[in-house]
């Protein structure tokens, strides 16, 4: 049994909030940079110039990547030989989702990062971008993993699930992506990258679709059936032209990435998860 | 097509614009005010009751909501958000002569329209280039709706803001073209 400390804890997803609002991960950056390199058209190579610049900005420290700093989901991987050790607080022992909390309100608050999350009905603003969402899983060992995920709402406003029939195959799947990915246009800060999940249950088609945006980016499935849907996924959504901005151009989406999930004899969900061009993640490991 | 580029200073009047094109690049500079969903929402209830706290005639909106400033620093990042989410309190603020509006993405048909009767203009800024883009403003205070935090009503200064005309006087919408 091995303890870990709920400071450590706190600290740390304190530590990546800052990170993952400041630093794109360098092969967001890369695909960026290779997105210009295949544009043609003047305004795309100049939307991806100032998006590249816009990321060497924020890298020095001051200005965040993006204004909304999002809502922040964490995905935790406990090993199941981990005990957590919570020191009292206010004179109250907290439990590890306290610690989580308090390390995003420390983080946004030492990040000068936007406090974007109001009570859903009367859009009062909890002030200090608490509560994020959690995800755990329970796996073997004594580690513990924890993956911070700044989501912004101009990519998530336009996401969507749809129980589609089993009659719909993979023909409807396609269908349903590219008409969501249209309808999204410029709204979501293309170049998007496209997160889908197929298969589960409602809920379970959406989370895989928000697992698959945080595979490193352009890494392919490793099952050649899902390859190879994500490969026509990828060419016929950059087909539709929408372009950097959504001001036209070759590169709508840096990457396609597809999860599947068993489902029942009767049902297709399919979720698809879009994300800006800023794709902010950071993890760390105690 | 070969597209102009064009300087332009705040207030912005309708002679002004009307050279303008959808596809023109143009740098802002001058007095801009930021508002977004909710601070739109209390604009159009505060011009139901006759009390704007901002002026509007000839003005330019920027719908953002920054990060907060760090010390010694103007503001934080500052790009724009969806313009469409605004598409429902628009209209009220166009008849009383809003002249132009920053943010991202598609207009609604009913605001391109109203752009056009109006004589109004409609600028994209680059979304996702927040830190860029506050590189451009010289001050920031907030002048409206301090309770709303990040939604409030900033009064900025800005310097050479680099923008894209989307809908322009005519209601030539850029994003009709974008797909070809």
């Amino acid at each position: 049994m091995r303890r870990i400390e709920r400071n450590r804890i706190r600290d740390l997803v304190a530590q990546l909030c800052i990170q993952a609002n400041y630093q794109l991960p360098e092969e967001v950056t890369q695909a960026l940079k290779k997105a210009k390199r295949r544009e043609s058209s003047r305004v795309a190579r100049e939307v991806l110039d100032q998006l590249i610049e816009n990321a060497q900005i924020a890298r020095e420290g001051i200005y965040p990547l993006c204004q909304d700093t999002g809502i922040v989901e964490i995905f935790l991987e406990i090993g199941e030989d981990v005990k957590f050790k919570m020191q009292k607080a206010k004179g109250k022992i907290q439990s590890l989702e306290e610690a989580i909390q308090e390390g995003v309100r420390k983080g946004y608050r030492k990040g000068y990062l936007r406090k974007s999350i109001v009570n859903p009905l009367d859009r009062k603003n909890t002030k200090d971008n608490t509560p994020a969402i959690t995800h755990t899983r329970i796996v073997k060992g004594n580690g513990l993993k924890i993956t911070v995920f700044i989501k912004g709402f101009g990519s998530e406003n336009v996401s969507a699930t749809k129980m589609l029939l089993p009659s719909n195959g993979k023909e409807g799947i396609v269908d349903f992506v590219l008409r969501k990915v249209q309808e999204a246009g410029a709204s979501p800060c293309p170049p998007i990258v496209v997160g889908v999940g197929i298969g589960g249950t409602l809920e379970k088609s959406s989370l895989l679709a928000k697992e698959a945006l945080l595979r490193p980016l352009g890494r392919p499935h490793p099952k050649k059936e899902i390859r190879d849907l994500e490969r026509e996924l990828l060419k016929k959504i950059n087909g539709l032209g929408i372009g950097p901005s959504g001001l036209g151009g070759r590169i709508t989406s840096l990457a396609v990435h597809v999860e599947t999930f068993p489902t029942h004899i009767a049902g297709l969900p399919v979720a698809v998860n879009i994300n800006c061009c800023a794709l902010r993640y950071a993890t760390g490991i105690v | 097509m070969q597209k102009s580029s064009y300087e332009l200073r705040t207030p912005l009047t309708i002679e002004e614009i009307k050279r303008l094109r959808a596809g023109d690049r143009v740098r802002i500079s001058g007095t801009i005010y930021t508002a977004r969903d909710a601070s739109h929402k209390r604009l159009l209830a505060s011009l139901r009751k006759r009390s704007l706290p901002i002026p509007i005639k000839d003005q330019v909106l920027y719908y953002t909501g920054p990060t907060p400033a760090r010390p010694g620093r103007v503001i934080g990042s500052c790009g724009p958000t969806t313009s469409s989410r605004m598409d429902p309190y628009t209209i009220p603020l166009l008849k009383r002569g809003l002249r132009g509006m920053i943010g991202k993405g598609e207009r609604s048909q009913g605001i391109i329209e109203a752009i056009k009767r109006y004589k109004a203009i409609y600028f994209v800024a680059t979304g996702g280039a927040g830190a860029l883009l506050a590189q451009s403003i010289k001050e920031a205070e907030v002048v409206a709706y301090p309770d709303l935090g990040p939604e409030a009503i900033y009064r900025l200064e800005v310097e050479d803001f680099p923008a894209i005309v989307a809908v322009d006087s005519l209601g030539r919408n850029l994003f009709e073209r974008g797909n070809q």
